[in-house]
């Protein structure tokens, strides 16, 4: 079963990787810094509830590495690590107490993340007032947070009715 | 979705509502006919200019890229910018202080300062 899961793990890591690079060819721009649908969770929130959360966390770090050396530099990479881990460490802890169902868990993933990349915006700029935008940062980790819970939702239902579990 | 996902996703919402609104009351109350653009770049002062001139400036940067920065009718807004994402150049204009605008890849934020407080007639827009 052990390499059956290894498999599965990288699928999901190029899974993770090809939806970054779609999330950055779509031309969304609201012209806020940091805003993203967050397409990448999607895996990751399967991954958090299929496999486990040391390998969701694996596929986390894997992800943001290998996305920052092919696409962007290493700034970016600081960026997103902070975001991906942040966004990692709540959803792992919203997970744990067991209140929410896959949509809260999502939700407050996408939250984090924008937090993350905003704080460390903040701290790389040195332009506390960059805190103006969370609010509107909230907002739009909320609702990809909503449709990336819903569609995960369903992945993971799938997942476990065809016996896939390991 | 639980009826706890739906409590939470409801109180994120509100949460952030009465906050812009909040923030909303306080640049408008802090925003006066002295207020000023002030461009930094990477956490060092580079220039402020007056929000009630119209001018157009360009921000250049050691190594070749730049913004460029409008102020007209009280608005500030980078119409052109050197950077990959034009994250910068799709922003909505600014006018109360404390919005910003930020480019990232440059390192350069653009920010309105309200000025001396006016104690005679507050300027609200």
């Amino acid at each position: 079963m052990k390499s059956r899961k290894i498999a599965f793990l990288g699928l999901l890591i190029a899974l993770a990787f090809v939806l970054s690079y779609v999330e950055m060819l779509l031309p969304i721009n609201i012209g806020i810094p940091g805003a993203k649908v967050g397409l990448a969770n999607l895996v990751i929130m399967v991954a958090l509830y299929a496999i486990g959360e040391k390998n969701a966390f694996i596929l986390s770090v894997v992800r943001v590495v290998l996305v920052g050396l092919t696409f962007g530099n290493l700034a970016m990479m600081i960026y997103s690590l902070a975001g991906a881990m942040l966004s990692f460490a709540a959803m792992f802890i919203a997970k744990r107490i067991k209140l929410f169902s896959v949509t809260g868990v999502s939700v407050i993933g996408g939250v984090f993340h924008n937090l993350g990349q905003i704080i460390v915006a903040i701290i790389v700029l040195d332009t506390a007032s960059l805190i103006y935008y969370f609010p509107f940062l909230v907002v739009v980790g909320t609702v990809s947070g909503i449709v990336i819970g819903i569609i995960s939702g369903m992945i993971i239902e799938r997942f476990k009715k065809n016996n896939f579990g390991f | 979705m639980k009826k706890n996902d739906i409590i939470l996703i409801i109180s994120i919402l509100v949460i952030t509502l009465v906050a812009v609104l909040g923030l909303n009351i306080w640049q408008r109350q802090n925003t006066n006919d002295s207020a000023m653009a002030v461009v930094i770049i990477d956490g060092e002062e580079y220039a402020s200019y007056s929000l009630s001139v119209n001018r157009t400036e360009t921000i250049e940067l050691p190594d070749g890229s730049y913004n460029v920065l409008k102020i007209s009718d009280g608005y500030a807004e980078v119409t052109e910018a050197s950077c990959r994402d034009q994250i910068c150049v799709n922003h909505f204009h600014i006018h109360y202080s404390g919005e910003t605008i930020v480019c990232l890849p440059n390192k350069v934020v653009v920010e309105i300062v309200g000025g001396e407080e006016d104690d005679v007639d507050g300027f609200t827009n």
